[in-house]
């Protein structure tokens, strides 16, 4: 085990400026083991006093070697571990994955399970940007937010548990459709939940929207321009509270997202506050397209027929020979991509979620490359804090919505 | 640390004496926020209303390791952050203990590579042990409660150091 | 692949003698190492390309020339075009100069790729590892790199296993 390393002032020489050369100035550490930087994320902040002069994120501490455990799988064993990335939405990961091995080997997804993916796919987003709130709002004091937004939360991890079986970290999703056909209380559970819902994201706006100190807290803090925010690849809520209209669901709609419709909430002001109005303003768009895509399922298969690429149900394994032969073969030594390169991105609750997977003709991924949203997200971390305080400092953090597990990978 | 030191072992009075220390150890045990990645969000749920752990006294969780007694290790440990965890460990004062949630923390999980120290016990001696990827909310209650167990059977003598 | 990408791709052709290949209907653009910071900053003046999406490397050992392909995936917002351009280096001396002057959102992605396979980037301003702990030796996602797997402890052999898994004292 390696020792503790002790980051002097020498190593960071190029990046603090000059006065804390010279001890004017002092170099604080929020390090990796902080309650209120989400996750193990270490910031090493330049203070005058109470006044941030720079702040140098060290990120790393989270890095698990996903990509290179993934090329000793197959593509099906290797969605696994997909999952854990972004442990807060973790079907988008799954979807990102299964949509770039579907354009990779060139598969389409019956209509039924398109409409299941968008139907999971928002509800994710849903419960995704109630963490959000509940962390952001714990962080600004306001701790019983983080009761009643885990108390949704509930609502829609027993959702996924009703469809797969496990909570968080579903693989449900999978190249060639989903994994099974969801059972008949599912309907039900959801239009209970599209009930109930709207109601509560009334509360917690009427609780902190128009609230005094979140004002204070969020208004007019961490500005960040439209062109810095293009500039350091910034995607997601954060590039559309800056004034770009870019979403992946309207711009290079996928999955059938055309047929929906819905609003991309855009703000210009680029501050703390005009991100938290346009992710509580997604929360409701999702409401909708949850509600459309339940009014429209169809009936039908919910995986693909082409069964080179995807195993056969179990019911039909006893009745039919190739059935089995297929079985056999793809979960033992899985299907053959071809030798090429593509790039494909969805939209995530953070940003742009694009997966790079390169093929080499056999069954294994011989180069897959998360490009996850919370990396450069957190870049553009020193550009918006320079000149406010300590407490604004945990603001931003709050507001600029995260995930370790992305950045680190 | 002072009784077990003095006393050793007298018989009835440190029977009755282990049995009220281990019963207030454990009914107000404050464990240290150490929440690493997608464990720490189940931990958080069982924090939240619906699993609540404060029934089971850790109404609070305190950031600070100088004022906790439990380490939850939520999540994988990577190289990097082993000396940290490590670090926070011997800062907690004694007696302290510490509970590997998750697959990552118990036997390095989904990810046998590289980057990810297989199993926490590589770092920190661990109590008890808590599968699941991520483990339930009443897994990891169950989890609590049977350190509680192993609490109640701690004897004095075991602690008095010489 | 659409008509305004065919354009830019022709356009990048004539300008910098570029090689191109189409899949699936996207754009790969292959340049080489010393012409790349002014196909970027071509691609992002004149032809409208201000996101850089992605940016990750490959690693083709053993194959030696080209060992590595530095990728860099753009966006164009304003017109919801994207093109990628592919970088062959070699792997003896693998250097690509810094893209940071150009798009910001590559500082970071060039210490990862440092990090990570080895190749450097002359000029980039803070050239520090950024996942791997700073005394970390090797590049992990190089493809003679191992994998670092440790055998799962079965019954037949749970014991000589375990007298190797470096457990800590107390």
């Amino acid at each position: 085990m390696t020792q503790l390393e002790e980051v002097t002032l020498d190593e960071l020489k190029h990046l603090v400026s000059n006065r804390a050369i010279m001890g004017e100035t002092m170099m604080l550490n929020m390090g990796p083991q902080h309650p209120a930087t989400h996750g193990v994320l270490r910031l090493l902040v330049e203070l005058d006093g109470e006044i941030v002069i720079n702040c140098i994120p060290d990120i790393g501490f989270l890095h698990t070697g996903i990509e290179k455990n993934m090329e000793a799988k197959t593509y099906q064993k290797a969605e696994v571990m997909t999952d854990r990335l972004d442990y807060l939405s973790t079907v988008t990961n799954n979807l990102a994955y299964c949509l770039a091995v579907e354009k990779l080997v060139d598969l389409d997804v019956p209509p039924r399970a398109q409409v299941l993916r968008v139907l999971l796919t928002e509800l994710q987003r849903i419960a995704s940007h109630l963490v959000w709130i509940g962390t952001h709002a714990l962080d600004l004091a306001a701790m019983s937010m983080f009761m009643y937004t885990f108390r949704e939360r509930e609502v829609i991890l027993d959702i996924l548990e009703l469809v797969s079986g496990q909570r968080m970290m579903t693989t449900y999703i999978r190249p060639g459709g989903v994994w099974r056909d969801v059972p008949v209380e599912f309907e039900a559970a959801v239009r209970d939940f599209l009930k109930t819902f709207p109601k509560r994201l009334d509360e917690y706006e009427a609780l902190l929207t128009r609230n005094p100190f979140i004002l204070d807290r969020l208004y007019g803090i961490g500005k960040l321009t439209k062109e810095k925010a293009l500039n350091y690849g910034v995607t997601g809520p954060i590039l559309r509270a800056s004034g770009v209209d870019w979403d992946l669901r309207k711009k290079r709609p996928y999955m059938g997202y055309e047929e929906y419709d819905f609003d991309v909430p855009i703000r210009t002001e680029g501050d703390n506050y005009a991100r938290y109005l346009v992710r509580v303003q997604e929360m409701r768009e999702s409401l909708k397209i949850v509600e459309q895509a339940l009014n429209r399922l169809p009936m039908g298969p919910v995986r693909s027929d082409n069964r080179k690429f995807v195993p056969p149900p179990r019911s039909e394994i006893g009745l039919s020979m190739e059935a089995l032969i297929h079985h056999f073969k793809l979960w033992t030594e899985g299907f053959d991509a071809p030798k090429a390169a593509i790039y494909s991105a969805v939209e995530g609750p953070r940003g742009e979620l694009g997966v790079y997977l390169e093929g080499d003709g056999g069954p294994k991924p011989y180069r897959i490359h998360m490009r996850t949203p919370s990396f450069e997200n957190v870049g553009v971390i020193p550009e918006i804090c320079k000149g406010h305080l300590v407490a604004d400092l945990i603001a931003i953090v709050g507001s600029i919505d995260f995930v370790l597990g992305d950045i680190d990978r | 640390m002072g009784i077990e030191q003095k006393l050793g072992n007298m018989g009835v009075v440190t029977t009755t004496l282990e049995t009220v220390v281990n019963w207030s150890r454990t009914r107000a045990m404050w464990p240290m926020l150490f929440g690493l990645a997608c464990c720490a969000i189940e931990m958080m749920a069982a924090q939240a209303p619906n699993y609540d752990m404060s029934r089971f006294g850790m109404e609070l969780m305190r950031a600070s390791p100088r004022q906790s007694d439990l380490m939850i290790v939520a999540g994988r440990v990577s190289r990097k952050m082993g000396p940290v965890l490590r670090r926070l460990y011997d800062q907690m004062p004694e007696p302290k203990w510490v509970l590997a949630m998750g697959d990552c923390a118990s036997c390095g999980g989904v990810f046998n590579n590289y980057a990810i120290f297989q199993g926490v016990d590589e770092v920190v001696p661990v109590d008890v042990y808590v599968a699941g990827c991520p483990p339930r909310p009443e897994a990891l209650i169950h989890g609590v409660v049977t350190l509680y167990e192993k609490v109640q059977a701690m004897k004095f003598k075991d602690l008095a150091k010489g | 692949m659409d008509n305004k990408l065919e354009k830019i791709v022709q356009a990048l052709q004539e300008k910098f003698k570029t090689q191109a290949e189409e899949f699936r209907g996207e754009a790969h653009v292959f340049a080489g190492a010393g012409q790349v910071v002014d196909v970027l900053t071509f691609l992002r003046d004149q032809q409208g390309f201000e996101l850089l999406s992605a940016m990750t490397a490959v690693d083709y050992w053993p194959q030696v020339s080209p060992r590595f392909h530095v990728i860099y995936q753009l966006t164009s917002v304003a017109n919801n075009l994207s093109l990628m351009v592919r970088v062959p280096v070699n792997g003896d001396q693998p250097e690509v100069p810094t893209m940071t002057g150009v798009y910001a959102a590559a500082n970071w992605r060039e210490r990862e790729i440092w990090d990570m396979f080895g190749v450097r980037f002359t000029g980039h301003p803070d050239p520090r590892r950024i996942l791997m702990p700073p005394d970390w030796e090797g590049h992990p996602l190089r493809k003679d790199y191992p994998l670092g797997y440790e055998e799962p402890q079965f019954t037949f052999n749970y014991e000589e296993i375990d007298l190797r898994k470096p457990y800590s004292k107390e």
